[in-house]
């Protein structure tokens, strides 16, 4: 026996392959849906096969392929930590001008962490997850679990999988880092899942119309102060409609008439006031971070060259990161990078694994 | 793996004379009660045999039993039919605050419609309700009050009688409804006696087949139809064409029920007390709900409501699951998700005791060995959560 194995089912086509190849390898699996949020959704949102990850049809979903494999399936609640340390947080990264990544803070507290607590209380050796990343080892960094990116790049999620400790690590399996997705959807096919067809999660799972503005005007409404949009000459050039609703290098939305293009370069709380600029000038030669987690090296001691990702989508970038103290690294880049975005991560590479990472204070030049 | 079902209180297995009912009434009776010819006639005696079973374990009259899909549907027509059909006497209506959620929402979707809800003040722990309470919360607009029997998560009997009588003192046009379904079966139940008007039961729990309930209406109030209208069965209260199967096999599981209480209460009894004994020697497990060795007239004989300190009652239920012991929580959501039971919220638990709670039922199923093997993956559960938790 492989081992037993508690595996997230979101219901989506990515997990539910995942563990239909674990079962494969001869694991026993135990199949679960997290239950993480109830927001008060529209009963119509609420049975739309495409909504949220947690929806009531996301659960039916993870339940029939449940079936269809064969293994022990239950729904979870995490509302209580979900709500506590990704929607709180989320909330209140915004409130601070920042711009948050509920995943990354999912994954942190809530995936790898209250879930693999629970893994343990059912005497698991693994949790698994349907996540885009390999787990492995290198000699290059002795006696460490690494972080790899998956084999789909297109699809690598190690950019939100920064947080991972080496118990973690040690405790996790990715079953599809290893596969394209269009793999993954041809073997749900095979498989004859309901879920095989199922678009991709959508962003953020638990404000289920992505209008995360409004979610924050429900939330907290005292947040949303309409105040000044500003050039970077200090100069008044318009009205926004309060601070948590713009981030940085965003152009649409503004409600500006300029003769060229300008886009948010900063979000400057203590004058509640939105600072705009030229294209040219969102770029920023480096950044300091905090907040950080390592994974293929103990810790920073020395400046090191790596490649450097600062949101999920942008391109890696070269850079040299100088340790600050204990948990801060200033980060030089090669060449300027475009919106470096405060409450982001910022993940570090060596090749296809992941250093470590940690979260955006603000940009420096 | 040895397998002990502990959870009476959700559904029971069908007894084997009532399933072989259900099956002849599947493939040889299989006419509609509303056929003129011969094969329907006999469906439409087995519906009335059944209907004359029901009433003589509540003591009622035949024509005062109308058959449902279940004891929710029961609980929604009491609740829908009493307001809907007394709007000149006036919109309020009293619920205890842990009525099952067939009520609970039922009063809840009423109050958005515009209705009077008041939800009555229960004793700490117990959930007792004294009949002072209930006349304070009283107003002449008082439609209807609705307490269940027995609750289903920590097993109080309620006094119904006694607070029937209270009410319908205070004010004699008041329309009580009663819950019974977790006392079915197990307390003697005499519409009469305890002086209700309407009353809801449900074929599962006392080992017959599902989907099939009961609602008893008193003769000589205002009460309007149910929610279908069609083809006028149940004397035009409830239109569908009859869940025949089920109501015959409803109508006997009735029968067994009433010949088997005392033996049936007597032996759920003793495995409860058998299983309370071996898991409240175990340090930090706590009773919830009225003490069964003090005052055992006061709690359902097969229920067990117990909380664990500092071990979270998800992991203690799905580890019992894996071990072949069949528990509960107090109330699983939608989607199955285990959530703080609102009885226990109810009755002054705290949200953290709420859910850590789980509810073992015991019943028919039981033997002395099953409470033992039971009670051992108890202790092995509590022990382990509990290692993993102490600081390494």
């Amino acid at each position: 026996m492989a081992g037993r194995v508690l595996m997230a089912m979101s219901g989506g086509v990515d997990s539910s392959v995942a563990a239909a190849l674990l079962v494969e390898q001869g694991y026993e699996v135990i199949g679960v849906t997290m239950n993480t949020w109830t927001d008060d959704i529209p009963e119509e949102i609420q049975m739309n096969q495409h909504s949220g990850c947690c929806s009531l049809a996301a659960v039916e979903d993870a339940r029939s392929v449940a079936h269809k494999l064969g293994i022990p399936y239950y729904v979870m609640n995490f509302q209580g930590q979900f709500a506590g340390t990704v929607i709180d947080y989320f909330i209140q990264e915004y409130v601070r001008g920042r711009t948050p990544n509920p995943c990354i803070a999912c994954n942190r507290y809530v995936k790898f962490s209250a879930f693999l607590e629970k893994a343990r209380q059912l005497e698991c050796d693994y949790v698994a997850t349907g996540h885009y990343a390999v787990i492995g080892k290198d000699d290059r960094f002795p006696g460490r679990w690494l972080l790899g990116k998956s084999v789909d790049a297109r699809k690598d999620q190690t950019y939100v999988l920064h947080n991972l400790t080496q118990d973690a690590l040690a405790h996790t399996l990715f079953p599809i880092g290893g596969m394209e997705k269009s793999e993954v959807r041809a073997l749900a096919a095979k498989y004859g899942f309901v879920t095989a067809d199922k678009p991709d999660s959508q962003e953020i799972c638990f404000v289920y119309d992505n209008d995360y503005g409004r979610f924050l005007k429900e939330r907290v409404p005292e947040a949303i102060v309409p105040g000044p949009i500003l050039n970077t000459r200090g100069e008044v050039i318009g009205q926004h409609k309060g601070l948590p609703l713009y981030t940085v290098g965003q152009r649409k939305g503004l409600g500006l008439t300029t003769p060229r293009p300008v886009y948010v370069t900063e979000l400057d709380v203590e004058r509640n006031a939105v600072i705009v600029g030229e294209d040219e000038e969102t770029y920023r030669g480096g950044l300091i971070a905090s907040d950080l987690n390592w994974i293929a090296i103990t810790g920073l001691t020395f400046p090191r060259r790596c490649r450097a990702k600062i949101r999920r989508m942008a391109p890696e970038a070269d850079c040299t990161i100088y340790p600050i103290g204990e948990d801060a690294v200033r980060v030089e880049f090669d060449r300027p990078q475009r919106a470096i975005t405060p409450g982001q991560a910022v993940v570090f590479y060596d090749g296809n694994w992941v250093l470590g990472g940690g979260t955006i204070d603000r940009a420096v030049n | 793996m040895r397998t002990v079902y502990c959870d009476h209180a959700a559904t029971t297995r069908c007894h084997p004379e009532v399933a072989r009912r259900v099956y002849e009434f599947l493939t040889e009776t299989y006419g509609n009660p509303s056929s003129i010819h011969a094969v329907g006639r006999r469906a439409r005696k087995g519906v009335e045999e059944a209907r004359a079973q029901v009433a003589a374990l509540l003591g009622a009259q035949p024509a005062e039993i109308f058959f449902t899909s279940g004891g929710t549907e029961a609980g929604n027509w009491a609740l829908r039919g009493a307001m809907a059909a007394n709007r000149a006497k006036g919109n309020h209506l009293i619920i205890s605050p842990y009525e099952h959620h067939a009520v609970l929402d039922t009063a809840r979707a009423l109050e958005r419609e515009g209705y009077e809800v008041t939800m009555l003040d229960v004793e700490p722990n117990t959930g007792i309700i004294t009949p002072d309470a209930l006349l304070a919360a009283m107003r002449p607009t008082t439609v209807l009050i609705s307490i269940m029997a027995v609750n289903n998560e920590i097993g109080t009997v309620l006094d119904i009688a006694g607070l029937c009588a209270a009410a319908k003192e205070k004010d004699p046009s008041v329309i009580f409804h009663t819950d019974a379904v977790q006392a079915a079966g197990y307390i003697p139940l005499d519409v009469k006696a305890l002086g209700v008007d309407l009353l809801s039961i449900s074929s599962h729990k006392i080992y017959g087949p599902k989907g099939v309930g009961a609602l008893y209406v008193r003769k000589g109030f205002r009460f309007a139809p149910g929610l279908t209208t069609g083809g006028g069965q149940e004397r035009k209260m409830r239109a569908g064409t009859e869940n025949v199967p089920g109501i015959v096999g409803f109508g006997l599981a009735a029968e067994i029920a009433a010949r088997e209480l005392e033996r049936r209460a007597a032996h759920a009894r003793e495995m409860r007390d058998l299983f309370l004994r071996g898991v409240l020697a175990i340090e930090g497990v706590k009773l919830n709900g009225v003490d069964p060795f003090a005052h055992p007239e006061l709690r359902h004989p097969g229920n067990a409501n117990v909380s664990v300190e500092g071990v979270e009652g998800e992991a203690m239920l799905l580890r019992l699951d894996m071990a072949g012991v069949y528990a509960s929580s107090g109330s699983a959501c939608t989607s199955g998700a285990l959530e703080p039971s609102h009885v226990l919220l109810a009755v002054g638990c705290s949200r953290d005791a709420a859910q850590s709670s789980l509810r073992f039922s015991f019943g028919d199923e039981n033997t002395a060995e099953d409470i033992e093997y039971a009670v051992e993956q108890f202790a092995k559960s509590v022990e382990f959560l509990r290692r993993l938790t102490a600081p390494r």
